[in-house]
């Protein structure tokens, strides 16, 4: 079968948000920023803090609730109030489900071991039985290096091992796309390395991501397109090679220096 | 020498299970006190869940009542509450059976025992929860609520699981109290363990065995439920590591 690309076709969108806005009382934190991802891309989002490039990214699976915009999901739109709150707590609920998020500092549930922790999920809400969750579950772990670890609690792991749990954790879900927020911050620095390996390995596979990150180098090799918000606006984006090589904006050109 | 093995041979006579051996009536009265305690510290674990649930995200009213009946009912002594709810509450529902052409009804001790006690617990159990919920890392909520999990399913499965450890010590505290407020119940005529010794002492007058063994049966209790408690704190810590390591 040819690929998109080869047709010339479009791929499918998997995310699309217009002119989504946030407020925390009277401070604007996101004023009014877009994103499109179609089906196999991969979209960094870049900042410094404060910047609201992880607001933007909770706000796509409701984690934060937008005061403004619309969001899009493989084509559904998410029912929205005036003031942006979901009307529909069924939709994001399943929304969730199909969007494997990982966070910052891992969240693994502490009272459950590696093995439970990726079946928890798919088992009670997703209804998958029990030992094709577990297949599921060994398959994925044994992908990100973890196959020894199935009965381990996770805090008697290290940082970069609870990473990978928590990205296999994502992917039992079978989700149609994954959130990183900033997956690698919390990590010491020789640890860091492991974690961007799975997700580049994920990347290489055609899996629809967005990557909020301060891994420029890393999100210069593995992404499709790179947005740079700075104040809560999008003040530059386009495809890597052209956002890092030749930064336009004056800003995205210091902040460029600033990090490197 | 004599005399001494003449004291103890009465005070097993009296301690004795058979007739007229008061034995068998002590265990009775400790078979009730343990029963109306399970029984008031479940109820009581039940309203405290709602209640801390209630407090932490319930509607500005709902916190409100909350409030109120934790704060009336940590305020007031057990007894005076006892005595209120006992006799008041009896009474207003036989006021209210016989108002619908009803005849007056005697309430079942151990269920009048069960509930008063249970509501008193409820308020501290609401309180020690409460904090419980609070101590569980957020990141770990969030992640349960990202991956889409409904919010009854999240309490039952990620919440109160994680919240267990920090609760267990509160709640042991708990039920060691409750152990002992049933002996309240004696001001109410119900023959829980310290209504029985009452009983056996004043027919016999030997005051300082019975007590005494009651004493001991309580203490036995006690220990016992320590136990049981730190087995089920070392369970409920499973996962984790102990500070220090």
């Amino acid at each position: 079968m040819p690929t998109p690309e080869e047709t010339g076709a479009a791929a499918p969108l998997a995310i699309a948000v217009r002119d989504l806005r946030k407020s925390f009382g009277t401070h604007d934190v996101l004023k009014g920023v877009s994103l499109t991802a179609r089906e196999g891309d991969v979209v960094a989002i870049i900042g410094g803090s404060g910047s609201g490039k992880s607001t933007m990214l909770r706000c796509i699976n409701f984690l934060e609730t937008p005061t403004a915009g619309s969001i899009e999901i493989g084509g559904e739109a998410v029912k929205m109030r005036a003031d942006g709150t979901p009307s529909d707590r069924r939709q994001i609920e399943k929304l969730r489900q199909s969007l494997g998020m990982v966070f910052q500092s891992f969240n693994l549930w502490t009272h459950k071991t590696v093995l439970e922790n990726l079946i928890e999920v798919p088992v009670h809400v997703l209804k998958t039985p029990k030992a094709e969750a577990t297949a599921r579950a060994r398959k994925l772990l044994a992908r990100v290096g973890l196959a020894e670890k199935e009965d381990a609690y996770p805090a008697f792991m290290s940082g970069g091992q609870q990473q990978r749990a928590a990205i296999a954790r994502a992917l039992c879900m079978e989700p149609r796309a994954m959130l990183f927020d900033e997956p690698t911050s919390a990590l010491d620095p020789e640890l860091v390395g492991e974690v961007l390996q799975v997700i580049r390995a994920l990347a290489d596979e055609g899996r629809t991501m967005i990557l909020v990150t301060h891994e420029m180098k890393f999100a210069r090799e593995v992404a499709s397109h790179v947005i740079y918000l700075h104040n809560g606006v999008i003040e530059e984006e386009g495809p890597p090679d052209a956002l890092f090589g030749a930064p336009k904006s004056d800003r995205l050109k210091q902040f460029l220096k600033s990090v490197s | 020498m004599q005399s001494l093995g003449v004291l103890g041979a009465s005070t097993l006579d009296l301690l004795a299970f058979a007739p007229p051996g008061w034995g068998a009536t002590l265990l009775r009265g400790l078979w009730n006190s343990v029963l109306i305690a399970v029984g008031a510290y479940g109820l009581g674990l039940g309203i405290g869940v709602a209640g801390a649930y209630g407090k932490l995200y319930g509607s500005p009213w709902v916190k409100d009542l909350l409030a109120i009946y934790t704060t009336l009912v940590r305020a007031v002594p057990e007894l005076i509450l006892i005595l209120i709810l006992y006799f008041a509450v009896t009474d207003a529902v036989n006021q209210m059976i016989m108002a619908f052409g009803g005849g007056r009804i005697e309430i079942n001790g151990v269920v009048a025992g069960i509930a008063v006690l249970g509501v008193v617990q409820g308020a501290y159990s609401t309180e020690v929860l409460r904090g419980a919920i609070l101590a569980v890392p957020a990141g770990q909520i969030e992640a349960a609520r990202a991956m889409g999990m409904p919010a009854g399913l999240l309490a039952r499965r990620i919440t109160l699981p994680l919240m267990l450890s920090y609760a267990i010590p509160g709640l042991a505290n708990l039920w060691l109290t409750v152990t002992k407020d049933t002996a309240l119940l004696a001001v109410v005529g119900f023959a829980e363990l310290t209504q029985a010794t009452r009983q056996a002492a004043s027919t016999t007058k030997a005051f300082f065995t019975f007590y005494a063994a009651a004493g001991v049966l309580y203490l036995i209790l006690s220990i016992a439920s320590t136990f049981l408690f730190s087995r089920a704190e070392k369970w409920a810590r499973r996962g984790q590591r102990r500070t220090g390591d």
